[in-house]
């Protein structure tokens, strides 16, 4: 996919921003609890499973699995209409939180449950890259 | 503290879902169907001591309920917005019991409906999702189409972990569409089989068009009572015997398992309530957005084991004739979605097949009905026991 006019991209809060900074330099980093020892993924500013503050931006292996996706064949956005068919997935990382994302870099109909996949940072605008994942 | 019998629908009324909005407003319909369960259930504007309101989906403004009660002239002594998504209908029934129950009021109007069509619906103006969502900065880069991804990938993950066929999924769709042949109200009426969904485009794997939803104009009310009113109504009073609701978050990533949604939690304890079991329902009155909606409300409201809905939705006749009668109005499949007034109809269906007035579709012997409202992503859940 690439970028068009019309696509949302995200605008990073103060709490987000260094999950983007993160994948701007290829790098997929989380919050992890130093408390409790959780994942916290989307970027909070506290722990929701301890309330605790102390959240560490920690880098994880951008390995996973698909969880589950779908084929999207008509766009509901106009800006997507060039991508059609492509696939909208959530993607189960070996350290356990999962995240929506595209399965990119093979045919549609080859994507399965479960399949294995690694990270792809796919540069969008200077700023931003997007988290999506190819075959493993 | 119980709401079992705290309170009862007497009058309903609902427009004839529309593809396009000929002029109408979201007021005027309001307005319109407000009129008619009021006659519906005999009583004047002057009864009406509160109001409950789903917010149409293209029009989402503040203090809906205030310009409502100006609109209509009536001035209600408890008014709310209901925004569960799909479950708001089914919500606001048992918000209103509890309002009644705890004195505030006595005739709650319920109100539901909006003038949409395809092109407003998916206009990008409308549809913007606020810019403050983490679903804004996590999801939509990634282009979902809106909820129809959502569904398709709980349908996906269904098919994964239960073996799940899209053959099974399609005779959701099929039995509604019977029902729907005996309903003169429904958008789509023509008979159809396993292989014409199958047979009907490919939207969002593994969701063909006909088991999806379309956008279109409507609107429907229902008016819950106190028992003292219920009992001098010119209708047969339709009791509110169960209710409960659960949530969870809208964002499917962040659900743990998403083939099971919060009815598992809801549909029991509206069912301990009403000291019922599913085996005692004589009809089944459930949102139903997808096809794939359906199997999993089955699953989790108990009318099956967990995993077990497609060969349990193959196995039942879901029509009005059959032997679990499912959506006798043709769901909103086939009957339409007016935003979130589809799924005021499930309730007014209920209400239609409990009091006998549902002609051709009419089910023999129906005294008791459960319903679900399903908002979000399956976010929402509402589930209700209705009984005569």
């Amino acid at each position: 996919m690439t970028a068009q006019p019309g696509k949302p991209l995200p605008s990073p809060s103060a709490v987000s921003q260094p999950f983007w900074d993160g994948l701007a330099v290829g790098e997929l980093r989380v919050q992890k609890c130093d408390a409790c020892g959780r994942y916290v993924f989307y970027p909070r500013p506290f722990c929701p499973h301890c309330l605790s503050d102390s959240l560490t931006w920690t880098p994880l292996s951008g390995r996973g699995r698909v969880y589950t996706y779908t084929i999207v064949r008509r766009a509901m956005n106009p800006a997507f209409t060039a991508d059609v068919p492509y696939v909208f997935a959530i993607v189960e990382l070996e350290e356990g939180p999962r995240l929506p994302t595209n399965v990119i870099n093979c045919p549609p109909d080859a994507v399965r449950v479960e399949m294995p996949v690694k990270a792809v940072y796919d540069k969008v605008t200077a700023g931003i890259a997007l988290l999506k994942f190819e075959p493993a | 503290m119980t709401l079992k019998r705290a309170a009862a629908i007497t009058g309903i009324a609902e427009m004839r879902p529309r593809k396009s909005a000929e002029g109408l407003s979201t007021l005027g319909i309001w307005a319109d169907v407000s009129r008619d369960a009021m006659r519906d259930a005999g009583l004047a504007p002057g009864d009406i001591d509160g109001l409950l309101v789903a917010p149409p989906i293209v029009d989402m403004v503040a203090m809906w309920p205030s310009h409502f009660g100006e609109y209509l002239d009536i001035h209600p002594r408890f008014a709310n917005v209901v925004d569960l998504g799909g479950a708001s209908a089914a919500g606001m029934v048992w918000r209103a019991a509890s309002a009644i129950q705890s004195g505030l009021c006595r005739a709650v109007l319920c109100v539901s409906g909006e003038a949409s069509d395809v092109e407003t619906f998916y206009a990008p103006r409308a549809r913007r999702p606020s810019m403050q969502l983490p679903m804004r900065e996590f999801e939509a880069p990634y282009g979902p189409m809106g909820v129809n991804s959502g569904y398709a990938q709980i349908a996906m993950r269904h098919m994964h972990e239960f073996g799940t066929t899209s053959r099974q999924l399609a005779k959701v769709a099929v039995d509604q569409r019977t029902n729907a042949g005996a309903n003169p109200d429904a958008l789509y009426r023509d008979p159809i089989t396993v292989d014409d969904v199958l047979a009907s485009p490919m939207i969002v794997d593994p969701l063909h068009l006909y088991e999806i939803v379309r956008p279109c104009t409507g609107g429907a009310a229902f008016i819950v009572v106190s028992p003292d009113l219920a009992r001098s109504s010119v209708q047969t009073p339709v009791w509110l015997v169960g209710a409960a609701e659960a949530t969870r978050g809208v964002m499917l990533a962040q659900v743990p398992s998403i083939t099971t949604s919060p009815i598992a939690d809801a549909a029991p304890r509206a069912f301990a309530m009403a000291g019922v079991t599913p085996a005692d329902v004589n009809l089944v009155s459930v949102y139903d957005c997808y096809t794939i909606t359906v199997v999993v409300t089955l699953e989790d409201a108990g009318f099956c084991a967990k995993g077990h809905g497609g060969p349990f939705v193959e196995d039942h006749d879901l029509t009005f004739r059959g032997d679990l009668p499912l959506n006798t109005h043709g769901g909103q499949l086939s009957f339409g979605q007016p935003g979130l007034a589809g799924g005021m109809s499930h309730i007014t269906e209920a209400v239609r097949q409990l009091q006998g007035r549902a002609g051709d579709r009419q089910v023999r012997d129906c005294e008791l009905a459960f319903v679900n409202g399903n908002g979000g992503i399956m976010s929402e859940q509402a589930s209700l026991v209705l009984g005569v």
